[in-house]
């Protein structure tokens, strides 16, 4: 027998054809820290999802390849499987209830009962709980992990380090822990809280658990673990020991450059030396993504990237300048002052947005292409209308008009201006959404995720429309979570990371140097995390 | 300085949540004192006697709401359905007769499956109405409403056919009748069947409740001592219980020794009092079980409690089930207070007027306890015993009491719903901070 | 073989289209019109008075439709608007108004009314969302319960309404007394198919077109209709399927749904003072409690949900709603002699269409 606790091996998965998962090994020994590390996307939760029996993998025809448990294979078929097999998770956002305590939330459904009278008649339901001894437990599972706080204590109100804890708590207190897993644990920590909580890790890798450390900081990885796989559009790049490697090389391996996007420069470029926007100490307030203090100039005639791992801040810039979650900062829009907080005020003020979440806040689904074209339009500029004295009534022809022109000019596949846009392909409804936003004739356009849930063909259609827009004298600043689509149009590309800008790359600079920023390793301001 | 704000900050907001907690309690004790001023009318002795009496019959019912809004239903408007389930169960028994403690018994036996069956259904309807629990409970009354007087204007009757001798059915032998009398106790019917079992003199009662909450004031004063750890305990309200304990118990027995107008107030049926007692146990020791510890995540949050493994809907479905049969017995017991079976009327308003109860007791959707319901049902009454001699005394016109009253009724539920909404509305606002 | 399977896909989609419940209950109506027929009721007395019912209703039913765009959900508020338009037309007649003057100041007095307590309910909603529906339900059973003693404390003076002892209004009070009952209904009336011919001005027999009162009420229509396609109401619609859209567009939400409910109190405003005048009496105090819920259940009968609603819902859901009951009246009565089955009939399906279409409403967890 092997001192292997988890072996995974040649694990692919696809979804509906498309293969997300290729051949993945990794190999978590007894006591051991294994870091894994990759972009979005990169399948990382794929991987955590197959591991842990989610429904979402047994509904889409199950994955290839087998898990092995302490050398025997397992047959992972719900999590509850997984926790039976000594799988535990520790999830990014806490899986706590605010109003329980926390020995409460520790035994939450693995309540230990003891029977009474009723509860032999009518099933163990009934039973009685043992507050006692699951006070007991929860004492031993607290001070496992040195937490002096008292098991009785609600959890609302409670920092977040110390909801982390009680998650970890959690696992502990399952009988029978062999792995636990850890998804992006101090994203949401201060720094000492951070240094805590590995200071915890080390302690149950000793006691022989095997940790699998999903984490996209490098220095915590270097720091705390003891190997680390790299990930990358579901493909297993490497595993290295962390003696073998360094931060740099990792990094490397993360962005790597899989899709050539080809890069050809524009001939006609008009860059003006004029800031069109001076943004600064931006901060927004944009659940999971929000913006701590970002500073930004653009020129007039540019294309800027704004690049970044997901949750990191990159969505909520363009959200905040254009009213759609609190902000407060000094934005400065083609000289002029611009009121934040305000959608109406922005869009007037000859911005527009194409959003990353296209089927939310994008269009509505329901109605007709031309409705979702002009409806910005009419309701800021108060065109595409008829006035009847005070009555404004749509001009049905003047829309048709409109949407006709551009279904022809961004080439929107469709039957006609009336078909729901719901019905639309992915890469069509986002036509549908620069169509909007055009309509506006804005001078600065906000496009993020601009290919997000769109094929191949069609995501080279919408940059070259964009890159087209940009020729003709438009100002671009497109957020994208995906590298390569930034490098193949930007100019340049700012990196953002816990919600500040990390840093600027131009669009040729080595993968190494984007990886280090997105992890918080770039030049800028890694320093204070270094210890 | 910086500190003192802060502090000054909780205080004030301390305050005002406490406000804002009990604002609808403070209207109704306020109301009651004020029809105390303006009404001489009324004796302590009319009061209580109105009141003890409106509170046996009412307890149970309300007490019967606290599981679905443990278990985050919210206010089951649909205790409507349980009330339904009943009074169908004491049909049959008045059809056949039987009469007494044991017919009393036999139609909460027969109540207890047909309560279940709709119990489970409602339930089910509830998972399928996710968020627009407390619509659809008030609906679901009003639809099974219509089921209801379809089994008792034309199923009986049409399909089952019955005797027009009866003295149930209408006279076309098509329906049950308007009113049914349920016959008098000791002439072997249903009437006070419960009631008339034990009764002890008004003061004695309130000897023996107060003496029941000091001793129990006491005990967790002890357990307390023992293992601190285990128990939610607040010493200030222990305080407060012991010295009203022992005041309560200084004026009874005053009034028993001196033989004082107190001693002129209705009896108080024991065993109704005893059943009231037992529900407020269950409600309590059931939070003590590994379902209860369920209907409480469940009701704390449903994702959490489906991702750790806990079958939501089936919890809360169970959770239905036990209001919709408590709701059941409740009605029963309410009606054999009554003495006759308002066939079409009695359970109509039952879910508005328990719910009021309820919240008036300061109560909300999602917080709701025994001592909730005992008060608020006490609270509740007193304002619907004032509300005709405030009407009276003020305006010479007991009906516009009347319709102040339903006023009240719908008032107290809009306001609570409507303030624990925008309250947890604020809460949720995502902020710079 | 591929013959068959296309027909069956369009008589499915013909279904989805119309909506199933639509289908069934129409289907039930005509059944119940074919019964009658049969039992020797007359088809001609069911239809007229069909349409005279839902002329009376049409407009309250309408009302349902700016706040089921707007996303507050159908307007179980409604007795707040039917309690303006009471107290606009009681005082018409308090000043002593009769005839078209009476109409005429009702509803000219109503408007304003509605229209400063929407603003105010509006405000309401705003501060309770996600729970709208509700709270909708016990603001209007409220201010019906405030109502009443309002109805029985203002010193009206006017005979025609008053107790004939005592003080404080009547329960209902005849609008014969001040020449305002039918005054719409018999406004250009003629009658189908009567004794007298195919068309016969004023004729009392056939199926009798209340002219006056189908006019205000298509009137009205347009106006809603319009009103959806100006840009106003566009914004609304937006805001009501997809408030993150709309929000994203600049636009106020908060302010297209107090807008929206605006214009819902005022038509449950007019909606009763036509209701009033073609029914020939003016129900207060309680009456008005329960009438939100046949409003909401005509709506979804013809074809709205809880988050969408058409003008077209409207038409069809009134019509399909008060002919289904006003047929079944005297079918039920001459079937089982005695026995009320259609106010049975009435509370299962407009109650159970109503919880059909909560289950159809994705909820929160709150």
């Amino acid at each position: 027998m092997s001192d292997n606790l988890l072996s995974l091996k040649n694990v692919s998965k696809e979804y509906s054809g498309n293969k997300v998962l290729k051949d993945i090994n990794i190999e978590l020994k007894r006591g051991e820290i294994h870091a894994l590390i990759g972009e979005n996307g990169a399948g990382k939760s794929t991987l955590m999802n197959i591991l842990f029996g989610m429904s979402v993998i047994h509904t889409t025809g199950g994955f290839e390849g087998t898990i092995e448990i302490e050398g025997k294979e397992a047959n992972i078929k719900s999590p509850h499987d997984a926790m039976d097999y000594g799988i535990g998770m520790v999830h990014q956002e806490f899986m706590l209830i605010p109003g329980f305590t926390i020995m409460e939330n520790i035994k939450l459904n693995r309540e230990i009962t003891k029977p009474n009278l009723v509860s032999s008649i009518f099933g163990k339901r009934l039973e009685t709980l043992n507050i006692k001894r699951m006070n007991e437990d929860t004492r031993k599972a607290l001070d496992l992990l040195d937490m002096d706080i008292e098991e009785y204590v609600q959890v609302a109100g409670l920092p977040v380090g110390h909801m982390q804890f009680i998650e970890i708590a959690r696992e502990i207190d399952k009988t029978g822990l062999k792995i636990l897993v850890f998804d992006e644990p101090t994203a949401v920590l201060t720094e000492t809280e951070a240094a805590n909580l590995l200071k915890a890790m080390k302690k149950l890798a000793q006691k022989g658990i095997g940790i699998l450390f999903i984490s996209h900081r490098l220095d915590e990885i270097i720091e705390v673990a003891d190997a680390v796989t790299v990930l990358r559009d579901g493909e297993h790049v490497a595993t290295k020991n962390i003696e073998d490697t360094n931060k740099y090389e990792i990094a490397q391996l993360m962005v790597g450059r899989s899709i050539t996007l080809d890069r050809e420069e524009g001939l006609n470029r008009n860059i003006v030396d004029e800031t069109i926007l001076d943004i600064k100490n931006l901060h927004v307030a944009m659940p999971g993504e929000r913006v701590k203090g970002v500073d930004l100039k653009v020129k007039k005639g540019e294309i800027v990237g704004i690049g970044g791992l997901a949750g990191q801040g990159k969505l909520g810039i363009a959200n905040g300048l254009m009213g759609i979650f609190p902000a407060k900062g000094e934005v400065e829009f083609k000289g002029k002052k611009s009121a934040l907080n305000d959608p109406k005020s922005a869009i007037k003020s000859g911005m527009a947005f194409v959003s990353e979440d296209r089927k939310g806040v994008g269009l509505l689904l329901d109605e007709s292409i031309e409705s979702n074209i002009v409806f910005s339009a009419m309701q800021i500029n108060n065109e595409f209308l008829n006035n009847f004295g005070p009555v404004k009534l749509k001009d049905s022809a003047k829309i048709r008009e409109h949407a006709n022109k551009m279904i022809k000019d961004l080439d929107i596949r469709c039957t006609s201006s009336m078909q729901r846009v719901g019905s639309l392909s992915g890469g069509n409804q986002q036509k549908v959404c620069v169509a909007r936003a055009l309509t506006l004739n804005p001078e600065l356009l906000l496009v993020s995720e601009p290919t997000r849930g769109i094929d191949i063909g069609a995501k080279k259609l919408v940059l070259d429309l964009l890159k087209q827009l940009n020729n003709e004298g438009m100002t671009i600043i497109m957020t994208s979570s995906e590298l390569a689509e930034l490098r193949s149009i930007c100019d340049r590309i700012l990196i953002i990371c816990e919600g500040k800008v990390e840093g600027e790359l131009p669009p040729d600079a080595p993968d190494a140097e984007f990886g280090l920023m997105m992890s918080g390793s770039g030049n800028g301001n890694s320093e204070g995390r270094e210890a | 300085m910086n500190n003192e704000n802060i502090s000054e900050r909780l205080n004030t907001s301390k305050v005002s949540t406490w406000l804002a907690d009990n604002i609808v309690s403070l209207i109704f004790v306020a109301f009651t004192i004020f029809g105390f001023l303006v009404s001489d009318g009324v004796t302590m002795n009319f009061f209580l006697t109105e009141l003890s009496s409106r509170f046996f019959r009412n307890a149970f019912l309300v007490l019967s709401l606290i599981i679905p809004v443990v278990a985050g239903l919210g206010l089951n408007f649909g205790i409507v359905v349980g009330a339904m389930a009943g009074q169908i169960a004491l049909a049959i028994v008045l059809y056949f007769g039987w009469g007494g403690l044991n017919g009393l018994l036999l139609t909460m036996l027969i109540a207890l499956p047909i309560a279940t069956l709709f119990g489970y259904l409602t339930g089910i309807l509830y998972n399928k109405t996710r968020g627009q629990e407390m619509i659809a409970s008030l609906m679901v009354g009003y639809f099974a409403n219509g089921l209801y007087q379809f089994l008792f204007l034309f199923v009986v009757g049409v399909i089952i056919k019955v005797p027009n001798t009866h003295p149930m059915i209408k006279p076309d032998g098509i329906g049950v009748r308007m009113t049914v009398d349920m016959g008098a106790y000791d002439k072997g019917g249903l009437k006070y069947a419960l009631d008339k079992i034990w009764e002890i003199p008004f003061m004695w009662a309130i000897l023996a409740v107060f003496a029941a909450i000091l001793l129990l004031q006491i005990w967790k004063i002890i357990r307390n001592k023992k293992n601190p750890s285990l128990y939610r305990y607040n010493m200030t309200m222990t305080v407060l219980n012991i010295i009203l304990s022992l005041v309560m118990i200084v004026i009874s027995l005053y009034a028993i020794t001196t033989n004082s107008s107190l001693m002129m107030v209705r009896k108080v049926p024991v065993v109704t009092g005893l059943l009231i007692v037992a529900l407020c146990i269950f409600n309590e020791l059931i939070l003590k079980t590994k379902l209860g510890q369920d209907f409480r995540s469940v009701g704390q949050s449903q994702h959490i409690a489906e991702v750790s493994g806990i079958n939501v809907d089936k919890t809360r479905i169970i959770a239905t089930i036990m209001s919709t049969v408590f709701a059941a017995w409740g009605q029963i017991m309410y009606l054999q207070n009554m003495g006759t079976l308002n066939t079409y009327g009695a359970h109509m308003q039952i879910g508005l007027f328990s719910v009021a109860a309820l919240l008036v007791g300061g109560a909300s959707t999602q917080r709701a306890g025994v001592k909730h319901a005992i008060w608020g049902t006490l609270l509740f009454n007193s304002m619907f015993i004032m509300s005709p001699e405030i009407g009276l005394s003020l305006f010479g016109n007991a009906l516009l009491g009347e319709y102040f009253r339903t006023f009240m009724v719908y008032g107290v539920i809009g306001l609570a719903l409507g303030l624990h909404v925008w309250r947890t509305n604020k809460k949720g606002k995502v902020t710079l901070n | 073989m591929v013959e068959v399977k296309r027909k069956k896909t369009t008589f499915r989609d013909i279904v989805n289209k119309i909506g199933f419940p639509t289908i069934f209950i129409g289907g039930f109506w005509i059944l119940l019109l074919i019964a009658g027929g049969a039992l020797g009721i007359s088809v001609i007395t069911l239809l007229s008075d069909t349409i005279k019912r839902a002329g009376m209703n049409g407009i309250l039913v309408l009302a349902m439709v700016p706040s089921i765009q707007s996303g507050t959900g159908p307007n179980f508020a409604l007795p707040v608007g039917v309690v303006c338009g009471l107290f606009a037309l009681v005082c018409s007649i308090e000043f002593g108004f009769t005839g078209w003057a009476w109409l005429f100041v009702s509803i000219a007095f109503a408007i304003p009314l509605a229209t400063l307590v929407g603003y105010l309910y509006g405000r309401l909603l705003n501060a309770v969302k996600g729970s709208e529906m509700t709270i909708a339900t016990y603001t209007g059973f409220s201010i019906v319960a405030a109502m009443c003693l309002a109805w029985l404390m203002i010193p009206f003076q006017s005979p025609n309404m008053g107790w004939f002892i005592g003080k404080g209004l009547r329960e209902t009070i005849q609008l014969d007394a001040i020449g305002g009952a039918h005054i719409l209904s018999n406004f250009l009336r003629f009658s189908l198919f009567g004794e007298k011919g195919f068309i016969t001005i004023n004729g009392e027999s056939g199926i009798i077109i209340p002219t006056g009162m189908l006019l205000i009420f298509f009137i009205c229509c347009i106006i809603v209709w319009l009103y959806f396609r100006s840009k106003s109401g566009i914004a609304i619609s937006a805001g009501g399927i997809n408030p993150k859209f709309a929000q994203s567009s600049g636009i106020n939400i908060d302010r297209c749904r107090i807008k929206a409910n605006v214009l819902s109190t005022i038509l449950g405003a007019i909606g009763i003072i036509v209701y009033s005048q073609g029914y020939g009496y003016a129900q207060l105090y309680t009456a008005p409690l329960m009438m939100a819920f046949a409003a909401v259940a005509a709506v979804l009968i013809g074809g709205a949900s809880a988050s969408r609603a058409k003008v077209s819902h409207v038409i069809i859901g009134v019509l399909i709603y008060q002919g289904l009951f006003t047929t079944a009246l005297p079918v039920a009565n001459q079937l089982f002699e005695g026995t009320d089955l259609s106010e049975i009939l009435r509370m299962v399906i407009q109650n159970g269409i109503i919880l059909y279409a909560l289950t159809q409403v994705k909820g929160g967890d709150n």
